[in-house]
């Protein structure tokens, strides 16, 4: 045979492209790929969508964020900002303003008030806007200008405690001003919300006439950067090598707790959603794919048969099945870019943020989600083929050793867990997630085994339309396990959507409801709070619970003194140079949750002890039963961390970093803070309060819960939409699982009207099927997906997530009712067929 | 390759016992023949008696447990899964009495499916030529399920010739067909063989059939009952 060579190489040649390239098309036309090509579509366009809309989002909340530090980047020094920061920021193009921050008596009728004076530059801010108005407690509005020159605009509590209006002169140092507007709000306010002095707002040229900065003189000095997202990063880059002790880099993210707090939820929403629509699109990618190798052990039995070795025929299928990833992949990018366009510009109006440019980031997740999916899901059936002995072309039974996939789809999972993380960047989610499917895919696959088990020996007890339905299900226990848990899968999903869209995400806007406290009051004498609830009493006001705060100075920890340079995140040398607000309390507040040790009881009143909000704790790397010594009006007093605390930040309710048991401070001087609500008329009332008790100072919040609600809102929003896929994709894993045996049922229905059954029975039959497998399905779903709604309510979202059983049964009747309206119609065209056609076409 | 009366398929002490619940069985045992080239050969016996199985090992599709077949000069057994295959795609062409055309396919594509494995230059050309052969020229863009028994199986038929095959199996290949169109699907399937000098094997419970073949091999419950009897001696 010296010919025997060549054909070798031929068949290698013509199987690897060509070849596969006309099964994939004649495949296509046959319809044997449109479910699978359907869910793929469903999964790379929503994983793009969700994507190139994450991306965009992200990048406009960070947008929105960036007003927070007022810029994109911010310099912030106690030393004039050096000449080369500035040129090298000319050099890169980038926008620049620049701000002196200090404090100083302002004066005004011989009477003095510490003030905050901010001198700004023209640009200043380059995000966000001020916002100003003509008399205090007025109408506001936003403005793009800054105060001219030797004139200041002020907080309206600095016109009340020195009792001036607008366009009268406040002096400053050696200048005097004229006051042209009260300053209402500005978007780089930040700062220590409890020991900030009002603001004033002047021109930067005016400062050196004050001579109010001396050599000595604590200042803050800031550089103000705005630009596209490359040229910040570059200038970054340029200034992480640059940056001397005394100067900090701010970024976006290093913006107000609470809102920081809001757009990790917001991502984590998102990610969500994309994390659910692509596991998902797999499990139906992957039922159906078992269902396309299954309609193709004859065409593997043939190829062999005609001389296709193992190699040519899994090189044909996965050549095929790449064909197909890639085409359809294509369609998903192109589709998903589509729809996220029509989105936005849908949402445009409503997000009142112009979101930059999709990126291309998502094109490369779109193609490797689509890929990957696909050749991990479908090829592990697929490769089963190869061992379809030839021989099946002359005994049908024959079928071949399955593929062991467990390790594939296991790969398949970690490598999209690589992925989603990639672009989500939440890896407790996208771990919790996971984990959580997979558990739910065993416990499914467990417990359909066990129930049809036990459904079996029901049959002998019903009708029989149900013993029809009941054995078609105990028949095929490999199959009907596999079908219950796809079914599971896509149940579990659609609740657990219902679950995160009714009550997770309305848990978080109640987080912040319209009557959340907007105003703080701060500087309560003790001899006053008894007064201060009184007069809210009166003015129609719930009555305010005030907290009391000592102020301290943290000095060591576990007896080494503490020192800036023991840090090098900006966040920690920021906080362990700040005044610290110690409170005490007999229970903690309801939103904040003990993460480590325990809270104290009476026998521990008057103990050092202290309790301290779990992020500072690892900013600070203060751990558990650590000591803490703090320096308290003068003397050095020694603590133990009792406990560790979660707090939620954008609550905005009263929250200390560090609280103690009763009977610790009351002898040191405190004084008193609360928040409270006040709409738009009670606010004119704060006039009498501030007169009544001149020493308090009222800080109105309203403004950046404002800021807070309106990011929730959009992402709510975005949220919903994005959540549309997942239902798609849910919906395809619905579809695929009824296609999964519809062959098989076919034939034997066929068989069934043959040997004289009625259309009625057998429809009975089927109901009586789709109903016990929906039942299955949505019994261990419902519990599946409680179980999973409660772990990512308590773990990941941080939301008190109550258990409602009625609701539990409800929607495992939802469950029903979608598998068995679905099978029943998905399947009906068994009954429709004519018997003739379904004989012929054999299983 | 020797002379044309050169045995081209033989069978050595072949044997196939398999492992069932209720023990071993043994479904072929001790099978001596050889068929010389362009010789056509009818495997009969009742159903059962081991006939689908022998096609197989002879085919290179089953493994034998016992004894060698030898195709073309070379021991299948010897070959391995790639080289039976290789052997297949050269060598052997088939027809099965339930057409086994892919339902997907055209019924031009199903014919084509051979040559292009192959890698045969005009696939399409080929085809069509051969069902306008067998008689469907019109009828190239038909799926199987729009096709007639008949018509199905003329079509595997021209599939079977299509690589042109030195070597021909047919598992009763008028066993899903009514009579008299069984007649002309076996005229067919002998004209095609006698112009190609194709070395048949054929598979059988119908002796009427088996009349048309050169040489008959009856088997009775794994055994041959005639191992030496040969009707005819021809040279093809």
């Amino acid at each position: 045979m010296a010919n025997a060579d060549p054909p070798i190489i031929r068949i290698q040649s013509q199987t690897s492209l060509a070849f596969s390239w006309r099964m994939l098309w004649r495949d296509w036309r046959g319809g044997e790929l449109r479910i699978l090509a359907i869910a793929l579509i469903i999964a790379v366009t929503s994983v793009t969508a969700v994507s190139f809309f994450i991306d965009r989002v992200e990048r406009g909340l960070n947008q929105q964020a960036a007003e927070l530090i007022a810029a994109d980047l911010v310099i912030s020094s106690s030393r004039q900002i050096k000449r080369d920061y500035i040129q090298a920021a000319e050099q890169r193009g980038l926008t620049q303003a620049q701000t002196t921050q200090f404090r100083s008596v302002a004066v005004a009728h011989d009477r003095p008030q510490l003030a905050e004076v901010k001198a700004v530059t023209d640009h200043y801010p380059i995000r966000g806007a001020l916002r100003i108005a003509d008399a205090p407690y007025g109408e506001d509005r936003a403005t793009q200008t800054i105060p001219a020159r030797g004139e200041v605009w002020v907080e309206p509590r600095l016109l009340q405690t020195l009792q001036l209006n607008v366009g009268d002169t406040l002096q400053l140092g050696a200048m005097p001003f004229r006051i042209s507007q009260v300053l209402v709000y500005e978007p780089d306010r930040g700062g220590d919300m409890f020991s900030v002095a009002p603001r004033v707002l002047m021109h930067a040229d005016d400062v050196a006439a004050t001579r109010l900065i001396t050599t000595g003189a604590l200042v803050n000095h800031r550089l103000l950067l705005g630009g596209p997202a490359n040229a910040i990063n570059d200038y970054r880059r340029y200034l992480r090598q640059q940056l001397q002790p005394g100067e900090r880099l701010l970024s976006v993210k290093e913006g107000r707790p609470e809102l920081r707090a809001a757009l990790e939820r917001a991502q984590r929403f998102l990610g969500l959603a994309a994390l659910i629509s692509v596991l998902l699109a797999g499990v139906a990618v992957a039922t159906a794919a078992r269902r396309f190798a299954q309609r193709h052990l004859d065409t593997s039995a043939m190829l062999r048969c005609l001389g296709a070795t193992q190699r040519n025929i899994i090189r044909m299928f996965s050549l095929e099945m790449l064909w197909l990833a890639l085409l359809a992949s294509s369609v998903g990018c192109v589709l998903g870019l589509l729809t996220q366009l029509g989105i936005t510009r849908i949402l445009d109006q409503l997000l009142l943020i112009s979101l930059p440019a999709p990126s291309l980031r998502p094109l490369i997740l779109g193609y490797a989600t689509g890929v990957i999916l696909l050749l991990g899901f479908a090829l592990p059936p697929l490769l089963a083929l190869k061992n379809v002995p030839p021989l099946r072309v002359l005994r049908r039974d024959q079928t071949g050793a399955p593929v062991r996939a467990g390790l594939v789809y296991l790969g398949v999972l970690l490598s999209m867990g690589v992925l989603l993380y990639w672009q989500i960047g939440e890896l407790r989610l996208v771990s919790y997630v996971m984990l959580g499917m997979l558990v739910t895919v065993l416990l499914l696959a467990l417990g359909a085994y066990g129930l049809i088990k036990l459904m079996n020996r029901l049959r002998q007890r019903v009708g029989v339309a149900w013993r029809f339905g009941l054995a078609n299900i105990a028949r095929r226990p490999g199959s009907s396990v596999i079908q219950i848990v796809a079914f599971g899968l896509g149940i579990m999903v659609l609740l657990l959507l219902s679950t995160v869209r009714n009550d997770l995400l309305n848990d978080w806007r109640r987080s912040l409801p319209p009557d959340a406290p907007n105003h703080f009051l701060i500087n309560v004498q003790p001899d006053q709070v008894t007064e201060i609830q009184k007069f809210f009493d009166q003015q129609g006001v719930s009555k305010p619970q005030l907290y009391p705060m000592v102020r301290a100075r943290l000095m060591q920890i576990n007896d080494r003194t503490v020192s800036t340079d023991d840090y090098e995140s900006d966040r920690a040398r920021h906080m362990v140079t700040r005044e610290f607000n110690l409170s005490w309390a007999a229970t903690p507040q309801v939103d904040n949750t003990i993460v480590a040790g325990k809270w104290w009881d009476k026998t521990d009143y008057g103990q050092g002890l202290l309790s301290l909000e779990a992020k500072l704790a690892d900013t600070l790397r203060i751990k558990l039963n650590d000591t803490v010594s703090f320096d308290i009006n003068g003397t050095l007093r020694q603590f133990r961390i009792s406990n560790l605390r979660e707090v939620d930040w954008d609550t905005f309710n009263i929250n200390f970093f560090t609280v103690v048991p009763p009977g610790v401070l009351e002898q040191d001087p405190a004084s008193w803070v609360t928040s409270l609500y006040l709409d738009a008329a009670q606010k004119r009332q704060l006039s009498d309060l501030v007169k009544r008790f001149p020493n308090v100072t009222v800080i109105d919040v309203a403004a950046i819960m404002d800021r807070v609600r309106s990011i929730m809102d959009r992402v709510v929003l975005a949220v919903e939409f994005i959540f549309l896929f997942t239902l798609l994709a849910g919906l395809a894993v619905l579809y695929a699982a009824i296609q999964a045996n519809q062959d098989e049922r076919r034939f034997e229905s066929a068989v069934l009207r043959t040997l004289g059954a009625r259309r009625p029975v057998l429809l009975r039959g089927l109901i009586a099927e789709f109903i016990t497998l929906g039942a299955l399905a949505g019994l261990l779903a419902g519990l599946a997906a409680t179980a999973l709604a409660w772990v990512l309510a308590a773990q990941i979202f941080h939301f008190p997530y109550q258990f409602n059983p009625m609701i539990g049964i409800a929607r495992i009747g939802v469950g029903v009712a979608i598998v068995g309206l679905a099978g029943v119609l998905g399947t009906r065209t068994v009954l429709t067929q004519p018997p003739v056609v379904s004989l012929r076409q054999g299983v | 390759m020797g002379s044309q009366q050169s045995a081209f398929v033989q069978a050595i002490q072949l044997g196939k016992r398999v492992t069932t619940s209720e023990g071993p069985l043994t479904i072929l045992d001790d099978i001596n023949f050889s068929i010389p080239t362009g010789t056509s050969v009818a495997v009969l016996g009742a159903s059962g008696s081991g006939k689908t199985t022998l096609l197989g090992l002879l085919a290179g599709l089953d493994v034998p447990t016992a004894g060698q077949v030898i195709i073309a000069g070379q021991d299948l057994g010897a070959l391995g899964e790639d080289g039976r295959a290789l052997l297949r795609a050269e060598t052997i062409g088939f027809v099965f009495q339930n057409f086994q055309l892919l339902t997907g396919l055209t019924a031009l594509e199903n014919v084509m499916l051979p040559l292009e494995l192959g890698g045969a230059a005009n696939p399409r050309g080929l085809a069509s030529d051969l069902l306008d052969r067998v008689g469907l020229g019109d009828r190239l863009t038909h799926y199987p399920n729009q096709l007639s028994g008949g018509e199905q199986q003329r079509c595997a038929i021209a599939r079977a010739f299509a690589a042109q095959p030195q070597l021909l199996f047919a598992d009763e290949p008028t066993g899903n067909l009514d009579q008299q169109t069984g007649k002309r699907i076996i005229d067919l399937l002998f004209a095609l063989n006698r112009e190609q000098g194709t070395t048949l094997i054929m598979a059988t419970h119908d002796e009427s059939l088996a009349e048309h073949c050169d040489r008959r091999l009856h088997l009775d419950g794994g055994r041959l009952v005639n191992p030496g009897e040969v009707i005819s001696d021809v040279g093809c």
